[in-house]
């Protein structure tokens, strides 16, 4: 996973670069937790561009974060969907806390 | 004209980095069906929420054997994962959405949830102490018969 952090907009990006199920969730999950309590960001954003796979575990794994960051005062956001994550993402209502980011 | 056939037979240990191992064998295996990247989306997607399962549920803190059977009958695909774990107690609840016995691990309950709806069926079978075997079929619909 990659990091970058906008201090201007107190925006945290988290790229993830592996395919997401169980196995690697748990790294996935201390370095976001690591980062989201290291900066605090207003907006937290997954960056999902190089995922090309990922199943439940990836829905534990974003609301997970998404309590993480609201306990800090955050919100998360994910960006880069491919239509078949977009459908298991739909299908388990995450949406509804973990928006796909506006993109105009 | 004739009905193809085919099978494979995969045994592994329970650890979590075959989970990924097993799904790419299973999709290498449907590949010959000429599925969609759709199709092969939702066979990855079925397996490794079965063999998740297995590894986290059957087998919990232990380490066992998970097997997987493919099938393929003219353009069906069959896959059996079963585990030698510690067994579903009631299968109609466990199916439920949301219905998790491990929410402290980041669970979100939507596994056989998801296997349902990609896969044209699911069936479990499980006997407490025993194991569980999730057999899933999926139908891959070519568009036309260009070849055989
Ligand atoms: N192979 C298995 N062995 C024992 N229990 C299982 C197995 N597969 C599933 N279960 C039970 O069924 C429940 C629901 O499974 P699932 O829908 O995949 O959700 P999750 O894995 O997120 O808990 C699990 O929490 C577990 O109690
Ligand atoms: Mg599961």
């Amino acid at each position: 996973m990659k990091s970058e952090y906008l201090k201007k907009d107190k925006l945290l990006i988290l790229e993830i670069t592996e395919e997401i199920d169980h196995h690697t969730t748990e790294k996935i999950r201390r370095r976001a937790d690591y980062e989201i309590e290291r900066f605090m960001p207003r907006k937290t954003i997954f960056d999902f561009n190089s995922v090309t796979f990922m199943d439940s575990a990836g829905i534990g794994m974003l609301i997970g974060r998404y309590k993480m960051a609201k306990m800090f005062g955050g919100t998360v956001e994910i960006k880069n969907v491919n239509p078949n994550i977009k459908r298991i993402l739909e299908m388990c209502g995450v949406l509804k806390l973990v928006p796909i980011v506006n993109e105009v | 004209m004739e009905f193809y056939e085919n099978e494979m037979k995969l045994e592994f240990l329970s650890k979590s980095n075959n989970e990924a191992f097993a799904r790419i064998a299973v999709a290498a295996f449907a590949a010959q069906l000429d599925p969609t990247i759709e199709e092969l989306a939702d066979i990855k997607t079925a397996v490794s929420e079965s063999v998740t399962n297995s590894i986290i549920h059957g087998y919990e803190d232990c380490e066992g054997i998970i097997t997987i059977e493919c099938k393929i009958f003219g353009n069906t695909l069959n896959i059996d994962v079963s585990d030698s774990g510690i067994g579903i107690e009631n299968i109609d609840i466990a199916k439920e959405p949301l219905y998790t016995t491990k929410p402290n691990l980041e669970r979100s309950g939507m596994g056989f949830t998801i296997i349902e709806s990609f896969m044209d069926e699911m069936k479990i079978e499980s006997i407490v102490g025993l194991g569980t075997k999730v057999s899933m079929k999926k139908m891959i619909k070519r568009e036309e018969v260009a070849h055989v």
